[in-house]
């Protein structure tokens, strides 16, 4: 209707701030995105990855754990191994494929894990005030003390190799992190006027959080998640590196790069393969982060 | 200004007793019996218990903590399970190797982030400010221990310039001052200066860019001081801000370590951890993350002083 008024006056009836506001906000900060041609082309390659990874089942072109012993390393550009073999004689594009799928979840689950808990503990103890705030805030200083890797390493050494164990230490790692920017927020909004109006006419604790505090908290709080996705993903990787994540036989980007390790002298390429993509997809997932910064207009 | 000195190490106090708590605690969400590792499956109950109270673990854990935290307070980080050495001793000579890695990595990871943050930030759009935005894409992106596989690739098997493995010719493990020693040095301190290097050349010239434009520079351009002097004033006003990231930055390079340890053979704490979380050795893996997060610590505590040092503002707010 509103197309078809424009195209018969030629005239546009609504202002063009009026249109933008109608999609609401996180509409806007798409299309901001989807003019900022880095992310486009990262978020292209991203998207490449992960489809090599969902679909590898359907798109590998070998057995993922049947190798040949007399087909071990071959190098980059074989006519029957486009990517080569590993040490084990196996297919590297099939286990290169399949390894995205453990590698991204390595990046993504503790980030979204962090994200629920971290946001929900940062509401509670930003709201609530006092004592609480200042008990959990002491206790999360402690966990700030270490640093990031050591604690993942700890955590993932003590509770014994591992994918999901890796999974938890890397969770833990991040939690704090994130409750602390949640709290500061929710801190901040707690005290405005309108938060205060809000209580006195009447709406519940739950309401307010819901409404007023957590539209507040979700924007730093997402934009500081994202930029954790390579983090995580590179440490989850290093973890498998060093034979504190995955295990083997199965694929997974870090764990491979720890395997082919003693390779390096006789095929480097093939060995070096699987960083490759860790880096691509960790690129990805920073550019990305970037872009949303700025389209979301957050100062860090 | 003494006075926020001595109430920031106050601070530090509570939080240096979590981090011994926490440390102490890994032996509890460890599964299975910590002796595991010394005594057989089918040892009697006799041995048992004679080893139980041989390492204290047969008294309540509070009275354990306390015990611990004691003796470790004192220097005594009780004996690898695993090895029947004294921890202290196996822990001192890997925590100095990986300070050595880590110090040559930071100051030079910081020193070139600064330096390209900064031309960065002058030249606000030009050239060498894209350039070293890319660059701190990839520092902050790259997966530094694949970086430490392709810098070995690189400089070891094919050019041949610096050694692929170890702290010293013939796999020595004492660091000394020499030509031999310091080629070994190479390859893991440039893989780990990459860790600050990203982040600080972003920090640097976000902060130098926007405080060319502040009104106070533009005062001091009107006043007509020269370049050089404005450089000064730009330089002091964000020293804090940078001293803040590269101490953080710093501790992250510490852990990051364990990873490139790895990679180079590095015969530091890295190696330590591995072998203590592989061989399920508890005082070992307790000992050495104690050590390195107190010297984690004891450097945010140096960057909070030196902060307020260099700007009294903060110790005032």
């Amino acid at each position: 209707m509103y197309t078809r008024a424009v195209a018969i006056t030629g005239v546009n009836p609504l202002p063009s701030a009026a249109i933008s506001q109608s999609r609401g906000y996180w509409m806007g900060v798409l299309v901001k995105m989807s003019r900022d041609p880095i992310a486009i082309v990262s978020a292209i390659m991203l998207l490449l990855i992960i489809g090599a990874a969902v679909f590898a089942p359907l798109l590998a072109p070998a057995d993922l754990y049947k190798g040949s012993m007399l087909q071990r390393l071959l190098p980059i550009g074989s006519a029957s191994n486009l990517l080569g073999t590993d040490e084990l004689g196996r297919d590297m594009v099939t286990r290169l494929m399949y390894g995205g799928r453990l590698s991204l979840l390595m990046g993504v689950i503790p980030v979204a894990c962090a994200f629920v808990i971290g946001t929900s503990i940062g509401l509670i103890a930003g709201y609530i005030g006092g004592w609480v705030n200042m008990v959990t805030m002491r206790v999360l200083d402690v966990f700030y003390a270490f640093p990031s890797v050591l604690l993942a390493v700890a955590v993932a050494g003590a509770l014994g190799p591992g994918m999901s164990n890796s999974l938890i230490a890397l969770a833990l790692v991040f939690i704090p992190q994130v409750v602390r920017i949640a709290e500061s927020v929710t801190t901040q909004v707690r005290q405005l006027d309108y938060v205060e109006a809000a209580r006195m006419s009447g709406a519940s604790t739950l309401s307010i959080i819901r409404v007023h505090v957590l539209g507040n908290v979700l924007g730093p709080v997402f934009v500081y998640t994202t930029g954790l996705l390579s983090v995580s993903m590179i440490l989850g990787s290093g973890l498998s590196f060093l034979g504190l994540g995955v295990k083997p036989p199965e694929p997974e980007w870090g764990l491979m790069l720890n395997t082919l390790r003693s390779a390096i002298f006789r095929n480097p390429w093939v060995a070096a393969l699987p960083g490759v993509f860790i880096f691509l997809t960790s690129i990805a997932f920073n550019l990305l982060a970037d872009s949303l910064r700025s389209a979301m207009d957050i100062r860090k | 200004m003494l006075s926020y000195i001595f109430t920031r190490l106050l601070l530090t106090i509570p939080i240096a007793l979590g981090v011994t708590l926490v440390t102490f605690m890994l032996v509890y969400i460890a599964p299975g019996d910590p002796l595991n590792a010394i005594a057989p499956a089918d040892a009697p109950v006799e041995v048992i218990d004679a080893l139980k109270a041989a390492y204290g673990l047969d008294q309540p854990v509070p009275v354990q903590y306390g015990r611990w935290l004691l003796r470790a307070v004192k220097g005594d980080l009780g004996r690898s399970i695993a090895s029947g050495r004294e921890v202290a001793v196996e822990v001192g000579s890997a925590v100095s190797n990986t300070l050595l890695l880590a110090s040559v990595a930071g100051f030079f990871g910081v020193a070139m982030g600064c330096i390209l943050g900064a031309l960065a930030g002058y030249w606000h759009g030009g050239v060498v400010d894209r350039g070293a935005t890319v660059l701190s894409v990839i520092g902050v992106s790259v997966p530094h221990y694949w970086l430490g596989l392709v810098l070995t690739i690189v400089f070891s098997t094919w050019l041949g310039w610096f050694p692929a493995m170890g702290a010293g010719p013939g796999g020595s493990a004492d660091w000394q001052f020499d030509f031999a020693h310091l080629r070994h040095l190479v390859l893991p301190a440039l893989t780990l200066s990459v860790i600050p290097l990203g982040i600080i050349t972003r920090t640097v010239r976000v902060l130098v860019s926007d405080m060319l434009e502040q009104e106070f520079v533009i005062a001091l351009r009107a006043r007509g001081l020269s370049n050089r002097s404005i450089f000064r004033h730009v330089a002091k006003n964000a020293a804090p801000t940078i001293l803040a990231v590269s101490g953080l930055q710093i501790g992250y390079l510490m852990g990051g370590s364990i990873l490139v340890e790895t990679v180079f053979a590095w015969p530091g704490t890295g190696f330590l951890l591995n072998t203590a979380i592989f061989q399920r050795d508890i005082p070992l893996l307790q000992g050495t993350i104690l050590v390195l997060c107190m010297f984690f610590v004891g450097l945010n505590l140096l960057v909070d002083i030196m902060q307020s040092l260099i700007d009294p503002r903060i110790a005032r707010g």
